[in-house]
């Protein structure tokens, strides 16, 4: 996906403007966090849990390639097809002579941000494939032609009212002419829509939750059940999923699985998890005929061998982003790019370069609560921070920044020019408020007033004036 | 992050510490009452309090700009200001949490990591402090007022404080605390956070506003100069006649000044 990352403060800005989207957050607000929260409390051992899981992935992407390798031997065992896509457009070629090789028209989709990541669905529809997202979100946003606003819940920041337009505009096609209002005739309606495309199918993507090296199996989670449809219904299977998705046995896929729901929706277990491993079997009674996994680096093994090695535990759980208060208030698609929130704050920077999404990463208030809920404990104020020294040492900031705390560390170094500067400061700053106590607007301090907030006045004295002078009356 | 503010270098506590206040750029600038409050807290639980006169800002602005080795020469000037005490406390989360990161300003420089690393395990905030290391559970003080209190996340996240500052204010005579919702979200000053992206910063700052409102208290008390001169700031904008004290100032019975951001010569009711 192309991005828009660059154009951030205005996608923000904007992003607070409007009322609609604002709707949409503020319903969705809270609701994930609570429940998280909800599901913790119900599991005593979800921090021990964290820490295996953590140990899971480290030891994992120490190994990757010994446990890649395993993967894809056992996949060609069981049938299977593994391809080796080292950027998104190998990614985007790959999947493009599969589905031209099976003789396809119709492909079905399941949700896949990787997929998204690289760009399947413009790719498949440039050379003349019709797309189908099954995931009702996915659907969605498919009608809108948006990209996702979150990495579980995609279509998040969709009133309800903007979905029945939508279907309204895009269901008359099949007959469906009946303007909807209520969730679920909405979602029967789309059921019957996709119903029909499931069967038509000669093609399915996914993506994959989790890829388990013993046996070759691919690992997806759902809450609607079109994964399973998608993967079983069609000719052809595509997994498409990322190296870093590789976990050695099927009991480290579970112990992440039980971590992945809680921290997602608060859900002990998603309502379907699904497994495959392979074609159809001879015996099999049902199944597709081709399987194909396109494992897609992307960045990733650059990522694996510098400071940013623990971004790779990441689960796409998206618990970050539902306890981020920046994402919070302007939603996902200010980002700009496919991964929003602090993942994705981390993410794209070391996707498509700093120089384009370099305000991502200063973004941020630094205050821990993704941190705090990342059920793999990654430390992503700490990667953020990493970040925006990348970005210090390329002198990519705004020039005033740089000067500026270039001139406050020597002020900071020289306390007794430090000590004058800062009574000069108090004691103006304090005068210049006068009885009012605070001010309304100052003088090259714009920013602060544009948060639509005054500023406090000094007391006047600064403490160690006050503290000096103190000494001194007490004879010190 | 970890909880490391209650770690200590000694097993036995020390009758009467040496206490170096690192009083913070924002108190001695903006609240000198914060600064007179710490002292006087610590010198009621035991300690003898000095206040080195070369120390100056703790380095966040730089270290979470990206300019590591600004952030250094600043923690050089706090280290050699501070390293000699028996304890060095901060009236910030904050800051405090930023002393406690010294040690990775350092990585090329050993001599300088270990005294970082000395620093910063004798390094506390001023509340966590009273109560786990002095063991203090009640204060002196009273405040006949109903407050609301803002959890900063520094403070909250890296350094374990949430409980200390309520017990002591449970002390406080008059006093009622009426729990804010999402007192746990952070308000959005993120130090130049605030005024690099101002419009997120704002609406954060107005939500938080609005919890504030909701509880019906008219005074707010938090642990951070930063987050409540935000707080502050937006409450004034308001204009709902909310006043804002830092939490050490009730504890030490030194509210009797107005507030953050009031008209000088109004509002302070506590003894
Ligand atoms: S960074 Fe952590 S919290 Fe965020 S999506 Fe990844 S695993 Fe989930």
């Amino acid at each position: 996906m192309e991005s828009l990352s660059h154009a951030f403060k205005e996608r923000s800005v904007h992003a607070l403007k409007d009322e609609t989207l604002q709707v949409a957050l503020n319903r969705a607000k809270d609701g994930f966090a609570v429940k998280r929260a909800k599901a913790v409390e119900g599991l005593p051992e979800f921090d021990a849990l964290r820490d295996r899981a953590v140990a899971i992935k480290n030891h994992t992407l120490e190994n990757l390639d010994h446990y890649l390798e395993r993967y894809a031997d056992a996949v060609e065992r069981n049938g299977g097809k593994v391809h080796w896509a080292s950027s998104a457009e190998d990614a985007r070629r790959i999947v493009v002579e599969i589905c031209r090789a099976a003789g396809a028209k119709m492909i079905t989709k399941g949700k896949s941000m990787v997929g998204e990541e690289v760009g399947v669905n413009g790719a498949l529809e440039g050379a003349g494939f019709e797309v189908v997202e099954t995931d009702l979100g996915e659907y969605i946003i498919q009608l809108a032609h948006e990209p996702p606003s979150h990495i579980i819940v995609p279509a998040v920041h969709k009133t309800r009212g903007q979905i029945a337009d939508l279907f309204h505009e895009n269901h008359q096609k099949y007959g469906l002419t009946r303007k909807l209002s209520e969730v679920p005739e909405m979602v029967n309606e789309a059921r019957q829509v996709l119903r029909s495309k499931y069967l038509e199918a000669d093609v399915g993507i996914t993506g994959a939750n989790f890829l388990i090296a013993e046996s070759g199996t691919s690992v997806i989670v759902t809450n609607e059940g079109n994964g399973d449809l998608t993967c079983s219904l069609p000719r052809v299977h595509i997994v498409t999923a990322g190296i870093e998705k590789v976990v050695p046995t099927a009991e480290d896929a579970t112990t992440l699985l039980r971590l992945l729901a809680r921290s997602a929706t608060g859900q002990d277990l998603t309502t379907y998890t699904t497994f495959s491993t392979g074609p159809k079997r001879a015996d099999d009674t049902d199944g597709p005929e081709e399987y194909h996994v396109v494992l897609v680096d992307s960045g990733r093994s650059t990522m694996l061998a510098d400071q940013f090695r623990e971004m790779l535990r990441c689960i796409r759980c998206g618990a970050c982003m539902n306890h981020c208060p920046v994402y919070g208030a302007i939603g996902g698609h200010a980002y700009g790019w496919v991964y929003p929130g602090p993942m994705g704050s981390v993410l794209t920077p070391l996707s498509v370069g700093l120089k384009e999404a370099g305000n991502l990463p200063n973004a941020c208030t630094l205050n821990g609560h993704c941190a705090e809920v990342c059920p793999v404990r990654i430390p992503l104020p700490d990667l953020l921070r990493t970040l925006r020294h990348r970005e210090y040492q390329l002198k990519l900031g705004l020039k005033p920044l740089r000067w500026g705390l270039a001139a406050w560390v020597w002020f900071t170094s020289h306390p007794r020019i430090y000590r004058l500067g800062t009574r000069v400061q108090a004691r103006m700053l304090a005068t210049l408020a006068g009885r009012k106590g605070r001010f309304t607007r100052m003088p090259l301090a714009g920013g602060w007033f544009k948060g639509g907030r005054d500023l406090p006045a000094p007391q006047g004295e600064t403490f160690m004036a006050v503290w000096t002078r103190r000494r001194k009356e007490r004879g010190q | 992050m970890s909880a490391t503010g209650s770690e200590t270098t000694t097993d036995r506590p020390i009758e009467h510490p040496r206490v170096g206040l690192f009083v913070t750029c924002l108190a001695d600038i903006y609240r000198p009452n914060v600064g007179l409050a710490a002292v006087a807290l610590l010198e009621k639980v035991g300690c003898s309090v000095e206040v080195p006169q070369t120390q100056t800002c703790c380095g966040q602005p730089s270290y979470n700009n990206g300019d590591l080795a600004g952030a250094a020469r600043t923690a050089r000037n706090t280290i050699e200001a501070f390293e000699d005490f028996d304890y060095v406390v901060v009236p910030s989360g904050s800051c405090a949490g930023m002393l406690h990161d010294y040690p990775r300003l350092f990585e090329s420089e050993p001599g300088w990591q270990q005294r970082a690393r000395a620093m910063a395990g004798k390094t506390h905030e001023l509340i966590s402090f009273l109560t786990d290391v002095r063991g203090l559970d009640a204060v002196d003080a009273s405040f006949a007022r109903a407050v609301t209190y803002h959890d900063s996340c520094h403070g909250l996240r890296a350094l374990g404080i949430k409980e200390q500052p309520r017990r002591l204010l449970a002390s406080v005579g008059g006093l009622e605390l009426r729990e804010l919702n999402d007192s746990e979200i952070c308000c959005g000053f993120g130090g130049t956070f605030c005024v690099k992206y101002p419009e997120i910063s704002g609406r954060m700052v107005a939500d938080k506003a609005d919890a504030i409102a909701a509880t019906g208290a008219k005074v707010v008390l938090g642990g951070d100069l930063g987050c409540l001169l935000n707080i502050a700031g937006r409450l004034g904008r308001e204009g709902g006649g909310v006043s804002v004290y830092h939490v050490a100032e009730v504890l030490a019975g030194m509210a009797d000044v107005p507030g953050l951001g009031d008209p000088p010569g109004s509002g302070g009711r506590s003894r």
